[in-house]
């Protein structure tokens, strides 16, 4: 080979390899991502869950207990239930928990049941996370 | 045989000679460019819109990560997909972005490319991600939460218990912390039919 076809072959290469990192360049990098306009516009939102608390008392025999801690990422869907990751039977020892009682594992009808009840299974249904907020509305129960 | 070898030096200089100093230069310039552009190409690689430029991705994990904490915080600093996926050092995101040829792979073959498809494929590529952060001692975790800089007093009282608990028995942030930017492969958690089959792991405190 000589000078000269050397010269352009890597004239060549460089050519090769410019428009390649250019075109890297180009394409995603300031892709805007969508508006966050879905999160944080509910009125719930504005206010702060409290801070973990001891278990706080209840004003009724059969009250579900209300919940002292942050609940508000937590999972329960058909794959996972985080509260279960707490809560279990299997796992209450060494999390320092409440453990779900047996009510829990009972049909409606009173028959013991060797799951979870599918009416029992979304926790917070019935039991209420706290937030830092003045109650909406007055209330005059008395225990 | 009896031929002295020319010494290192010398051979490079023969071939400078041979070659021509434009040629040389001309692949010193050429060198620079592809270096630029392969640094060009990891940046670019390297951010979450190029993450999402795929529907596999997008669709379905970006679209729980938004419900996150790492998507929205009241400090308004994000972790975005490299920020928990790649790693920071050369040598070992080099590792992870030639694993990631699985994932062309995978778009090519569309191993994942509906939801179905995706979910159950859910807990293998979860399972993936475990165990390489179990390996690196959750090394991009750590990259923003430090447990020798946690402030147990400040943080809630269920959290300062196990993270004292967790850094004594040397315990990895993935041990406790699955599920923290999507939503869970299926998961046997014991307590009955709902979902017996699922996978047999310890989703929060590790044994
Ligand atoms: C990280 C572990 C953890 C998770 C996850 C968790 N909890 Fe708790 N929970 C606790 C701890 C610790 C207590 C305090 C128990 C105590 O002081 O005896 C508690 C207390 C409670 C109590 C009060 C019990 C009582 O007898 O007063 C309720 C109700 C409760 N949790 C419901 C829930 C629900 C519903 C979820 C899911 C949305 C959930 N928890 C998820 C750790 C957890
Ligand atoms: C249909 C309403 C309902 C649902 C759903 C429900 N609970 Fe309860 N829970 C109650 C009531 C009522 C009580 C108090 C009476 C009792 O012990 O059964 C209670 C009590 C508890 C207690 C306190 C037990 C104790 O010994 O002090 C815990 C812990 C608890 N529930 C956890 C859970 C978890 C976790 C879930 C979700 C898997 C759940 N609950 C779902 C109604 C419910
Ligand atoms: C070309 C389209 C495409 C792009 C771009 C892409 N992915 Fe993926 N990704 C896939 C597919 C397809 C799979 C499933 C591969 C399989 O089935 O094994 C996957 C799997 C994964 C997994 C599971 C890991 C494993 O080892 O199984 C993670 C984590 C992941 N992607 C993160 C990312 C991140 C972070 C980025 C941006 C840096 C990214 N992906 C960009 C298509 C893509
Ligand atoms: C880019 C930095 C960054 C990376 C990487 C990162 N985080 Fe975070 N993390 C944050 C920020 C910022 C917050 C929100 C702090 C706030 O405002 O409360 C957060 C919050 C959290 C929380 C608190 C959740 C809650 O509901 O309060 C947990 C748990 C957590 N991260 C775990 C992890 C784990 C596990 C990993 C690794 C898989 C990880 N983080 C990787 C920055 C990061
Ligand atoms: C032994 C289990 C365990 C390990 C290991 C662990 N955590 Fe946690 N962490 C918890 C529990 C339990 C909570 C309580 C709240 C929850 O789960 O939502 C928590 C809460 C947190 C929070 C929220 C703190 C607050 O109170 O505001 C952050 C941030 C966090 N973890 C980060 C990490 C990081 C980073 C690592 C690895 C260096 C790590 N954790 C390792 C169990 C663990
Ligand atoms: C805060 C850290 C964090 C961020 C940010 C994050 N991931 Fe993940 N990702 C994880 C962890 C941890 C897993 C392992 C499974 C689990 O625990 O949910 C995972 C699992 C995955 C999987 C396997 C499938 C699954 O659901 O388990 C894919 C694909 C993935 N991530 C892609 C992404 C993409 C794309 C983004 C950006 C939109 C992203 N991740 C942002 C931590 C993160």
């Amino acid at each position: 080979m000589n000078k000269l076809s050397r010269l352009a072959l890597s004239a060549a290469l460089c050519a090769l390899l410019f428009p390649a990192g250019f075109a890297a360049h180009a394409a995603p990098a300031d892709a805007p991502l969508e508006a966050r306009a879905e999160l944080g516009n509910s009125k719930a939102d504005m206010y702060k869950p409290i801070k973990d608390t001891k278990r706080i008392v209840r004003d009724y025999v059969q009250q579900p207990p209300l919940v002292p801690h942050d609940v508000s990422r937590y999972e329960i869907s058909k794959n996972f239930n985080k509260c279960m990751d707490c809560h279990s039977s299997s796992r209450y020892v060494e999390m320092n928990t409440t453990r779900v009682p047996v009510t829990h594992f009972k049909s409606r009808s009173g028959q013991e049941l060797s799951n979870l009840s599918p009416a029992r299974y979304f926790c917070t249904q019935c039991h209420v996370p706290q937030v830092d907020a003045k109650p909406l509305v007055g209330n005059t129960f008395k225990k | 045989m009896s031929e002295v070898k020319p010494k290192l030096h010398q051979r490079a200089w023969q071939w400078f000679k041979k070659t021509g100093p434009w040629t040389v230069l001309g692949l010193f310039v050429a060198g620079i460019i592809f270096w630029s552009g392969f640094n060009t190409v990891m940046e670019a690689t390297n951010q979450e819109s190029f993450c999402i430029s795929c529907h596999e991705m997008k669709n379905n994990v970006y679209e729980e990560y938004k419900e996150t904490i790492h998507y929205n915080n009241r400090s308004g600093v994000r972790a975005t997909c490299p920020d928990c996926h790649v790693p920071k050092d050369f040598v070992h995101k080099m590792i992870r972005k030639a694993q990631a040829s699985k994932e062309v792979w995978g778009k090519l073959t569309g191993s994942i490319d509906t939801q179905e498809k995706f979910e159950a494929n859910r807990l293998r590529l979860a399972q993936n991600e475990w165990a390489r952060m179990k390996a690196s001692d959750s090394r991009e975790c750590r990259n923003c939460h430090n447990f020798e800089f946690m402030d147990t007093s400040v943080q809630g009282t269920r959290s300062a218990l196990k993270h004292e608990e967790a850094q004594a028995a040397g315990q990895t942030c993935i041990d406790c912390h699955k599920g923290i930017a999507h939503r869970m492969p299926p998961v046997d958690q014991g307590i009955g039919q709902q979902n017996e089959g699922g996978a047999q792991i310890h989703a929060g405190n590790a044994e």
